[in-house]
């Protein structure tokens, strides 16, 4: 029964993460940004502008120069959740690749320290006064969920195993649309519906700050105004309407 | 103006502690029915705003992708939480820049998102009510749109887009500002932000000639309306009249004298700033700026230089090339833009900052200073936002922080820099800039100078500093206001070529 159930929760979530996803990248590409407006100083070529984004989205460049506590907390968090990730590819791949089966005592411990992270950010969202201030239901929500999601992970890590084995053929059995058996295991359950709950809030959320950071103006536009004109379909009408 | 007095300096710059409201009611004066509708905007708060805004609101997200990425991708980190100035002097936390733009996206959270529309209180949405147009007008009339908080934030968010936004949407209902309104009806009437006409700008700038001769003895001319010139100046008015902005036009004139630079000023263009990016409104930015392009071409001019004014100098460098075509790389079938790109000259950079020109003929070795004249003064530079986070000069990244610095070093001697997380791109606005340099709002004008004026404290005490050059015109008119409430003199401030007109030697070499 549970099988079935999250077999047709995990279809339909997934669905809605890639086209609810696909849908708001699309929004943002077709928006046109008629002015240039890059924070300057600004790279002046399309390389420089790579690497001013990749330091962006690797390294949190413009959280380092503001606030050291929400860039260390923040960057374990991030960073560990990545590892995680990448971890759990081993329950979605036979034979597991190699780098995989290497990051794998890693990604054990990123699960402890990505939980670190997230206490921290929970810690700065609850007794700091001006991020409390700013903060919202949904904000300390989205950190229960998180929470949640590795609470459980650890949990079936260090306190009451699941059967690993299980989950495997049910995951690789899903990508082939043939449901197998899934260990009816409390924690396994609620890990689960929480990571359901992520797909399905992740293109309706502030979690969209994962493709908006890579259609920022202000980030993404190259410093060449003077050099090259900049203009955009509905600003170019405005031309041929008047002139 | 009596109860004007200046918040006190913290010992040790820590955030301060949350006054929610203290700014509440505190926006500046609403437009006249008048002045609006001289603008083409209805003429008071339009019957069916609600859905005006909603609409307009939709219209501007499918316009601008910045203001559509930023409403979706702030997370509430609170990195940007601490540093607007209006925030530190005031306390308000409506004035931190996430809160601000909270005012707008928990309204697009309600209209144009799913949660909003299914759970508003879960997810910080609100219904659009007279309370929140209200706090609208009033809080986006308390951003400078200086993009300081824009550096910090991990996805670059700018407020300044987001106030922009706000105040086009209030326009587009008959909700404007009467300061920055009221500028813009003048620019179309007469030309410039002051108001002053053709014959009365003749007459200043005959004056001018006089003054300079007999202060050098040289003919240091000031000409306007010369067909055939090679340059063009285009400078805020203020450099007209108001001081200490008058003594970097007399610096420009020396230095077109002193290198034989043939130039011209223009009667029907002649003003650098434009109010149009205040107010958020492409159209009004455009044809404002449309004058510009008008003057080259009536004048024939092959090069167009541009005074010491921030937002000016964003708007000439950033967008000039977008609006008007005044810039270089147009498609060879881009006739509007080919029209002007063909008649300057692209040896120079189009347009060119008074001080990229003047840093130019330092390096050329055509101007000599007498750098002891500036010896009276301990000089320190503050950084005009809307030049530090919003344009450049010269060819490399970060040459806007530079090359006045050069200039400054070139023609004096004792320079010293403020406190390093306060200049450069992290400079503090001076407080008045965005639309807000303006009587009704002087509360918040001296609120928001405070991080400025604690570290220029810090540098009159440490280094004996007496004078501190900017190049905005709004910096001078704002520091000119506020230095004597901070208990500093208010002849502190002055302009880059200022202190070139004092060093620089006009007699034959």
């Amino acid at each position: 029964m549970a099988s079935t159930v999250f077999a047709i929760l995990f279809y339909l979530a997934t669905l809605l993460f890639v086209v609810g996803l696909l849908y708001r990248i699309n929004t943002y590409a077709r928006t046109p940004a008629p002015l240039k407006i890059p924070t300057t100083p600004a790279p002046t070529t399309t390389g420089g502008v790579v690497l001013r984004m990749t330091r962006e989205v690797v390294f949190f460049e413009s959280l380092f120069k503001s606030n050291l506590w929400i860039w260390v907390f923040g960057m374990l968090f991030h960073a560990s959740l990545a590892l995680v990730t990448l971890r759990h590819l081993r329950y979605f791949t036979e034979p597991v690749w190699g780098w995989v089966e290497f990051l794998q005592p890693f990604g054990i411990y990123a699960g402890i320290t990505m939980l670190l992270g997230l206490l921290g950010l929970w810690g700065r969202r609850l007794f700091v006064e001006r991020i409390r201030y700013i903060s919202t239901p949904s904000d300390h929500l989205m950190l229960v969920l998180l929470i949640g999601i590795a609470g459980s992970g650890l949990m079936m890590k260090f306190v009451a195993h699941t059967d690993v084995i299980a989950v495997k053929t049910y995951f690789l059995g899903l990508m082939h649309l043939d449901i197998q058996a899934l260990p009816a295991d409390l924690l396994l359950i609620v890990h689960l519906s929480l990571v359901v709950a992520l797909l399905v809030v992740f293109p309706f959320s502030k979690l969209l700050h994962a493709p908006g950071v890579f259609f920022s103006p202000t980030r993404n536009q190259k410093d060449d105004p003077r050099e090259k004109r900049h203009l955009s379909a509905w600003a170019a009408k405005l031309e041929s309407e008047k002139n | 103006m009596a109860d004007i007095v200046a918040p006190a300096y913290r010992t040790i710059p820590i955030v301060p502690a949350l006054k929610p409201g203290s700014m509440e009611g505190k926006g500046p004066f609403v437009a006249s029915e008048k002045i609006n509708e001289a603008l083409g905007f209805p003429g008071q708060l339009v019957e069916d705003w609600h859905d005006k805004v909603i609409a307009k609101m939709g219209d501007l997200l499918s316009k601008y992708r910045s203001f559509r990425v930023f409403m979706d991708a702030c997370v509430h980190c609170g990195a940007c939480s601490d540093k607007c100035h209006y925030f530190i002097g005031t306390q308000d936390p409506k004035n931190m820049p996430v809160a601000r733009q909270d005012l707008m996206r928990s309204v697009y959270r309600r209209y144009f998102t799913l949660p909003g529309k299914l759970f508003p209180k879960l997810v910080g949405a609100r219904d659009l009510t007279r309370e929140v147009l209200d706090e609208w007008y009033n809080y986006y009339n308390q951003c400078s749109e200086c993009r300081r908080c824009s550096v910090f934030c991990p996805y670059g968010i700018d407020t300044a887009e987001i106030t922009m936004a706000a105040r086009e949407i209030l326009d587009s209902v008959g909700y404007g500002q009467k300061y920055s309104n009221e500028i813009i009806g003048k620019v179309h009437k007469i030309g410039n932000n002051l108001g002053l006409p053709g014959p009365a700008l003749e007459d200043t700038l005959a004056g001018l000639e006089e003054d300079v001769k007999d202060a050098t003895g040289i003919d240091v001319k000031f000409p306007i309306d010369v067909k055939g010139a090679e340059v063009l100046l285009i400078t805020p008015s203020a450099d007209f009249f108001a001081e200490p902005h008058i003594d970097s036009l007399i610096g420009y004139a020396k230095v077109f004298h002193a290198t034989g630079t043939s130039w011209t000023l223009s009667s029907m263009s002649s003003e650098a700033g434009n109010f149009g990016m205040f107010i958020g409104n492409y159209d009004q930015l455009r044809t404002i700026a449309m004058r510009i392009r008008q003057a080259a071409l009536e004048l024939g001019v092959k090069r167009i230089v541009v005074g010491e004014c921030g937002h000016a100098w964003r708007v000439a460098y950033s967008f000039w090339n977008t609006l008007t075509g005044v810039g270089d790389g147009a498609d060879a079938d881009d006739r509007f833009a080919q029209m002007l790109q063909k008649q300057l000259d692209h040896r120079y950079k189009q347009p060119m900052h008074i001080c990229e020109f003047t840093w130019d003929m330092i390096q050329d070795e055509r101007l000599t200073f007498d750098k002891s004249k500036n010896d009276k003064h301990i000089i320190t530079f503050h950084d005009s936002c809307n030049v530090a986070r919003g344009s450049r000069m010269g060819d490399m990244p970060g040459g806007q922080f530079e090359i006045p610095r050069n200039i400054i070093k070139a023609v004096a001697n004792n320079f010293v820099e403020m406190a390093p997380n306060t200049t450069r791109e992290q400079t503090f606005c001076c407080g008045g800039g965005g639309g807000l340099l303006t009587d009704d709002l002087i509360d918040l004008r001296v609120k928001g100078a405070l991080p400025r004026m604690e570290v220029l404290k810090q540098s009159v005490d440490e280094h004996g500093v007496n004078f501190m050059a900017t190049i905005c015109a709004i910096c001078k008119a704002q520091f000119t206001k506020v230095l004597p409430i901070y208990g500093f003199e208010r002849k502190m401030v002055g302009g880059v070529h200022q202190l070139v007109s004092n060093a620089i030697q006009l007699g034959p070499k």
